[in-house]
Order: structure tokens, then sequence, then C-alpha cells
């Protein structure tokens, strides 16, 4: 592709640079967009596309029928079909248009971006061997760690190399604490480097930097402008990454480019394509501090939602928490649905009036996390996985009703992840309570006994 | 079928009847449907608003409308839908101004009881029009959208002039100011009964400008039927 230097571009082409937006988002006069558009400087899409089902959304890939509906539209007259699905970033409809600069301004290298001055585990240094070279060869990789293996510092070094040529990288998960708990991470490590958060609530989101972290939505006003795309979709826990984070990733990152996925819990047919070497993967089986994965115990408790009903906790359940409580150790409790996280919150609050319960759209889920971390809450019953930040070094995990369909083999790979993560207290109790083993429990135990075999296998393992 | 807010499955057919009579099922799972208060009790005559058991049957804000002798009786009376609490709050900035045009049909069974209830097919339904700048920008008029869920046709007699965001004025100044509201064409409004439809009922401001242009042009009586009582 042909650039043109920076001064030369029309301010249009410059401010556009890297994003495809709706053509009302541009601040322009509409004259000097149709006479760019005429010039061959910028390119013109439909937002939306007809296909034999329905409808396929060109910003965010959407083509599910019932995220479709249609209105009288005042701004062509007719009736319109529009996206439901990226409503956030403004309507698209079948008479919006998607505009984008038909070159990219050219980003600047950086010498030497990089001071970290940390360490990385044999395991970390393998698998950040294998990332530098995906970037140099713009391949695609999956790095496959386990929860704890300490996977950002793993990218430092590619990410460097990356700058120093004068590439553009972005990180993107579907999380935006991760995006927040990340960005001063990377300006420590690249100080000289400018850094661009998207998320709904930045000011800088859609800003074209070397480094950008982004959060699925945002990413969506990304085309064709980042040389290295990873995916990190650490703890998406419960609901895997959405299909739309990998049609942005697509859409964003530039023909010729690398895209590195980081994930604790591939799917089956990627954890099978990794076995036998169709997919190409570094595979960190062990923890930074070198212990072994905790490995969760299974524990029949009967039809404990009939036992519920009667306003009655499980006997060895119960004993379970109890023990805890006596013990004065930290623990997580997580159950299916949010309104037996509300009976057994009640009923667990006559032992001891300090434990809480909170679910993701609770509204005071950030105060009682902080209560939690601050170690004034003994207990939290809860049915997702908070927050990444949510670390709390000496703590032991159990699941009520580890049989429902929500504790999918990743769910539960991810739930004993909270434990045993400090180095100081590599140890801790997983147990799954459960009405009939299922085929998930079965899977996720054989999981982190996989990786524990191979840890050991590696050398990896200190104990 | 999936809900038209929160978009997880749940069971449309609540009872037997609903099957037999072939009565129209939610669009909204109960969670959804639930998180709605619909204003019901004791209402203000004027403005529809629910008081208290012991309150005069008009509120301080209508009494301070009727004792001015320049709005004195303009409205007939307002009735509304729905209280405008949190989640109202997040579903009118989906539907309104995230465009989700869609989710209107939420209220269209809630709204048509209301209006059977307090107006009826004498009324003639005219929508609280959007400036055309406004009505660009939107590409719908949500009072329109409101319109079309009842059973009867709706007219465009009122048309608006472009004025600034309203909420930047104190009462006083809107009131004092120009009348946004003018007559769209020469619509036959003699003596016809009419009801404005708009999404919120705030201080009444807008509906009685509505209603001034409405009446002046010969009007019989001009009442509101709005989704929400903020
Ligand atoms: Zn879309
Ligand atoms: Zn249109
Ligand atoms: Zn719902
Ligand atoms: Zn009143």
């Amino acid at each position: 592709m042909y650039i043109l230097p920076s001064s030369v571009a029309s301010p249009l082409v410059s401010w556009l640079n890297g994003q495809r937006l709706l053509r009302e988002q541009l601040p322009f006069p509409d004259e000097d967009i149709a006479a760019a558009v005429q010039a061959g400087l910028l390119h013109e899409q439909p937002g939306l596309i007809k296909t034999a089902r329905a409808w396929r959304c060109v910003r965010c890939g959407n083509d599910d029928p019932h995220l479709f509906a249609s209105f009288p539209c005042a701004r062509c007259g007719s009736d319109c079909t529009y996206c439901r699905k990226c409503l956030v970033m403004g309507r698209i409809g079948t008479c919006t248009r998607l505009v984008h600069a038909a070159l990219l301004l050219p980003s600047e290298r950086y010498e030497a971006p990089f001071t970290w001055d940390g360490e990385l585990s044999a395991a970390q240094a393998e698998a950040a061997q294998a990332v530098c070279q995906a970037v140099l060869d713009r391949s695609e990789l999956t790095v496959w760690a386990v929860c704890g293996a300490g996977k950002t510092e793993i990218l430092f070094p590619a990410i460097a190399a990356a700058l120093e040529n004068g590439e553009r990288v972005c990180l993107a998960t579907p999380r935006i604490d991760v995006v927040r708990e990340l960005a001063p991470r990377f300006r420590q490590a690249f100080p000289r480097v400018p850094l661009a958060v998207w998320h709904g609530g930045s000011e800088e989101r859609g800003r074209i930097a070397p480094l950008v972290l982004s959060t699925t939505h945002q990413l969506l006003r990304a085309y064709r402008a980042f040389d290295v795309m990873i995916i990190d979709e650490v703890d998406a826990f419960p609901y895997s990454v959405e299909p739309m984070l990998e049609y942005a990733a697509s859409q964003a990152r530039k023909e010729q480019s690398s895209l590195i996925y980081l994930t604790a819990t591939p799917s089956r047919v990627w954890q099978l394509d990794i076995r036998r070497g169709r997919r190409n993967a570094a595979v960190i089986p062990a923890r930074y501090h070198g212990c072994p994965l905790p490995v969760p115990a299974f524990e029949w408790c009967g039809n404990w939602r009939k036992r519920l009903e009667r306003g009655r906790l499980p006997q060895n359940v119960l004993a379970w928490v109890l023990r805890r409580l006596e013990q004065g150790k930290q623990a997580f409790l997580f159950v299916p649905r949010i309104d037996e996280l509300e009976a057994v919150t009640r009923l667990l609050q006559r032992v001891n009036p300090t434990i809480v319960g909170v679910h993701a759209e609770a509204p005071d889920r950030a105060e009682h996390v902080q209560a939690f971390r601050d170690g004034r809450v003994p207990l939290l019953v809860t049915t997702t996985i908070l927050e990444r930040g949510v670390t709390v070094p000496n703590i032991d995990v159990a699941v009520l009703g580890a049989e429902d369909r929500i504790f999918t083999e990743s769910a539960l790979v991810q739930i004993a992840g909270r434990v045993g993560r400090h180095a100081a207290f590599p140890d801790g109790d997983v147990r799954f309570f459960h009405h009939g083993k299922t085929n998930a429990m079965v899977r996720a135990r054989r999981h982190i006994l996989r990786m524990n075999e191979e840890a050991k296998k590696r050398g990896l393992l200190r104990r | 079928m999936n809900c038209l807010l929160c978009h997880s499955p749940y069971n449309p057919i609540a009872n037997w009847r609903q099957l037999l009579f072939l009565e129209d099922f939610d669009v909204l799972c109960p969670r959804c449907r639930g998180a709605f208060q619909l204003i019901d009790g004791r209402l203000c005559e004027m403005c529809g608003r629910s008081l208290e058991e012991s309150a005069p049957s008009i509120c301080a804000d209508c009494l301070d409308w009727e004792e001015d002798e320049r709005w004195r009786g303009v409205l007939a009376k307002n009735r509304s839908v729905y209280v405008y609490n949190e989640w109202m709050k997040e579903v009118i900035a989906l539907w309104k101004f995230r465009g989700d045009y869609v989710v209107a049909e939420a209220f269209r069974q809630p709204l048509t009881a209301v209006f059977r209830r307090d107006f009826g097919s004498g009324w003639q339904l005219v929508p609280i029009p959007l400036s055309a700048e406004r009505l660009h920008e939107r590409g719908f008029n949500q009072a329109e959208a409101l319109a079309r869920l009842l059973p009867l046709p709706s007219v465009p007699w009122l048309a608006r002039k472009h004025s600034e965001k309203q909420s930047k004025k104190s009462r006083r100044e809107r009131l004092e100011t120009d009348n946004p509201f003018f007559l769209s064409g020469h619509p036959p409004i003699n003596g016809k009964r009419i009801v404005l439809i708009d999404d919120i009922y705030t201080t009444g401001v807008t509906v009685r400008h509505a209603a001034r242009v409405l009446l002046e042009a010969g009007a019989a009586e001009v009442g509101s039927l709005t989704l929400v009582r903020a």
C-alpha cells in the first residue's frame, strides 16, 4: 500500500486514521466527505449486508435474525433494518454507511522501548520466545497458560520488538476491568511509547496509537490498523468469548499481521487441535511460582435444590463452610443462579451475619468485593468470577451444584484457578458439591491433572 | 422466546386463558417487566401522578398552573403509564437515545390499556413532533412511535421549531420563551377533542405549549397521554 506522508494527507484522512465509523459520525461537512470519497481518499461501505438468512452487520458481524429490528426511518423515508447488537456505537441501519480512510498514516519507530526488570520463569521465557517468532512471521499463535501463569509478561519482549519496527500493537479483551488493570502495567513497561486506552468511558477511544488496549465494543472502531493483534480472554467466565470479539479483531488487524490468543481454557476443539499439532500453540502448564494446580475433589450432596426449598443446606456443604469459618480461612462459594445465591446467602447469614452474596449485576458488588479483599467478609457467595483482580492470597473454593449446565469445563477450570495463586500459599481446597457427576466436571479435573503432568514432565515444578 | 430487553430465554405463556383467548403474550421476561412501576392508586386529577390517600385532588404543581390565568384550563388532563424509576431511565436511554426503536413494543399493552381507560375512541391522536433537525439526528420521533402502538390512527397536525435543549433553562424561562409549536398545514381541528402523545411529562410545559396552539385553532379540548410521569 502506498502511504502518504502525514503532511500531505487531508485532515479527514489523518482524523480518521485507522478508524471505520458511520459517515454521520465524522465531524466534517458533508461536501468534504463526498469530495474525499470521490478522490479515493476515503472508502465507503454499506452498514448492513443482505444474507440468505437475514442480514449481516458489517461493523460487528452480527447475523442473528433476532438481533435485527426495523423502524420507519426519517432519514431515508422507508423502513430501515438496524443492528441491535452494536447500538452502543451508534445505530447502524440499511441507510447508514461506514467510512474508512484508504491509507493509514505510518507509525514511528521506538528505540529500546522496553524498561522491565522483572524475570521470566523458564516456562514463561519459552512462551515469550514463541510469541516473538509469531510476531516476526506475522502468523497465528495460541498461548495456553494456566490460571496464575503470568501471561502479561510473556508478551513484553514481542511487543518491544514490534514497536522497534514501527508496528502497531493492540490487546483486546471482553472485560473493561482487565483493560483498566493492564494500562498502568503497560505504561510502566513502555514508558516512552504513546498508549491509548479504549473503553466506553475513555476520551481517547478510537485514537490510534502504537499501543492500544481495547474492550470488544471499542475495537469495532478500528479497521485494518494493527500489525500485532492480541486477544486476551482471561477469565471471560461464565461466557466464552463473544463471537463479536473474534470478528472485531479480524477487522481491526491488517491483512498481513500476527494474531495472538491468550487463554487459560481453550475450547475442546482447540484443545484437540493443539494436541494434534493442527494449531500453533505455546502451552504454559505451570504457575509462575512452580507449584502444581490444586486438583478439585468431587463430593455428592444429594438433591440440594429440594433441600434449599425447605430452607436447609446439605450437611456436607454446611460442614465445609463451618470448617472454614472455624479456621478463619476465607472462601468462595459458587452457586448456579441468582435466586439460589440469595437463598444460600440468607441461610449462611444465620450462621455468620458477615457472610455476603454478590452477583455480576449487583449494584453494590464493588463494595462487597473490596470488603472481601480486606478480609472483613469471611465467605463470599457468588455466581460468577467477579474481577480478575480478586486474587485473595489464601483461599478455598467450593461449588454448590457443580452439575448445573452453567458450569462448563472452562468455567470449572477458572473457578479452581482462583486457589493457590500466591507463592506464599500455593495450596488450597477446591471442592465440587454435586447431585450427579457431569462430563464437564470430569473434563475439568482431567484438564487440571494433565497440566500438572505436563509441567512435571517438562521439569517446571519445584516440588 | 427471548426477552426483548435482556435477551434471556423465558416462557411467554403465563396461563391457559392466554392461549384460549389468543391474548397477546408479553415480549419481556417477568424480571424485566417487573422492574417497571405502573402508576396506580389515587391520581392527581390534572397531571395523573399518584397522590397520598389524604392529599387534595389536585397536586401543588397543577395548582400553580390552574392559578395562572394565562394557562388555566389549557390542558384538560394528563395521564401517564409508568413511574420514572431508574430502570425506566435506562430503558428510555436505550430506546430514545441509542435508537433501539423496537423497544417500544414493550409499551404496547400497558399504553393501550391506559388510553382505553382514560380517553377512548372519541379522541384524536396527535403526537408531539420533533424539529426537523432533531428528527434527522434521531431517525425517528419517539412520540410517534408510541402513537403507532395505539389502535387509532394519529395525525401530524403539529410541527416544531428547532430550539436549544430545554433542560438548560428554568421552568420560568421555558414558559416565557416562544412556543416552539405551530400548525402543520391547515388541519380540520375545529371542535375536535385531541389527545397529545409524548414519552415523558415532566413539568407539563411541552404539552401545554402544544395544547395552546391547538385550542387557538379551534380544538374543543386537549389532553395528553405520556408513557412516563417524571
Ligand atoms: Zn452490529
Ligand atoms: Zn434509513
Ligand atoms: Zn428480560
Ligand atoms: Zn398534578
